[in-house]
């Protein structure tokens, strides 16, 4: 039983991690580093280790993409030297 | 560097770590086996100490010093981004306006926060008994808090976080951790060694120097993540281009 949700965990684990590389849109791509987080925080329960799934929990489910959005608009929203180099980029 | 040779040394590194890793993992005890060498030392360890959640044991008494090296590179990099995302002389702020939110959503926020803020509170208190700790709880803190964001809008979250006073927070509980390691000191035993009175097993002030660094951990994590969250929000939602 437990052999079997281990590996259940595994294979979510490597789905989301493929899911997350194969995502081009850096938004897109925290929103799926986000449930990455979220099966690795599976996989720790799983695996006996409570604390490691709670620091995961936090650290890879909210506060990693939070970042990664926040910095996603703030790139988004001013376009400066980058846009004077490339017209239309 | 060409593409070719770049290539070369990508291929000639993967080999080396296969190799290394290959022969590190011959030598693993098979998974799941009931034999565990350094676990059984952790837990004999913990339990003389008094400490029922044998991982705060490992984190603040028996590797205190490992942990005090990790809450040093978290307060670095929070100090480093402080100094990083400060407003250019050629950006400016702009007052970020009220943002309209369904009733529901605030509903939702307003139930929630204590919720968030008291589970965080309570995972910080038992970390030296029960899964969590200064880590964790200060990490469900530090996020809990931007429900105010999420549920109402920037200038909600501005108020219900005082981030001078966290500023100082941070700093001040990075220090106490070194501070505290000189208790042993004074005790006559080695730096970071847990010399306090023990207490009783299985209550919150068991473990003796464990729910010390664990609360102060705690406050550094809540207010590190806090002051590192409010650098991206600024330059996200007010700092404009000049």
């Amino acid at each position: 039983m437990t052999d079997t949700l281990i590996v259940l965990a595994l294979l979510a684990v490597a789905a989301c991690a493929t899911g997350a590389v194969l995502t081009p849109d850096p938004a897109r791509q925290a929103v799926v580093l986000s449930v990455l987080g979220l099966s690795l925080a599976l996989l720790f329960t799983v695996l006996q280790a409570p604390d490691v799934a709670l620091s995961q929990l936090g650290v890879g489910t909210a506060v990693t993409p939070l970042l990664i959005l926040l910095t996603v608009r703030k790139v988004r929203r001013s376009p400066r030297r980058g846009g004077d180099q490339e017209p239309g980029a | 560097m060409s593409r070719r040779v770049r290539l070369l040394l990508l291929a000639g590194a993967g080999l080396v770590i296969a190799v290394v890793f290959a022969a590190g993992c011959a030598e693993l005890p098979p998974f799941g086996s009931p034999d565990h060498p350094y676990g059984e030392r952790a837990v004999a360890a913990a339990l003389a100490r008094h400490t029922a959640n044998v991982v705060s044991s490992v984190n603040f008494d028996q590797r205190a010093f490992d942990t005090l090296g990790e809450e040093s590179i978290l307060f670095a990099s929070v100090l480093g981004t402080v100094i990083v995302l400060r407003p250019a002389r050629d950006e400016d702020r702009q007052e970020p306006e009220p943002a309209r939110v369904l009733p529901s959503t605030r509903l939702f926020g307003a139930l929630l926060l204590p919720v968030t803020l008291l589970t965080g509170g309570y995972l910080v208190a038992h970390g030296q008994l029960s899964p969590g700790g200064g880590f964790q709880g200060g990490v469900v803190l530090a996020t809990g808090l931007h429900l105010a964001y999420v549920a109402a809008d920037y200038l909600a979250l501005r108020q219900v976080r005082p981030l001078a006073v966290l500023d100082v927070a941070d700093a001040l509980a990075a220090g106490a951790f070194s501070v505290l390691g000189l208790v042993g000191l004074v005790a006559g035993a080695a730096f970071l060694s847990n010399t306090l009175p023990l207490g009783t097993f299985n209550t919150l002030s068991s473990g003796g120097l464990v729910p010390v660094i664990n609360a102060v951990v705690g406050v550094e994590v809540a207010s590190g993540v806090i002051v590192l969250l409010a650098q991206f929000l600024d330059q996200a939602v007010e700092v404009v281009d000049r």
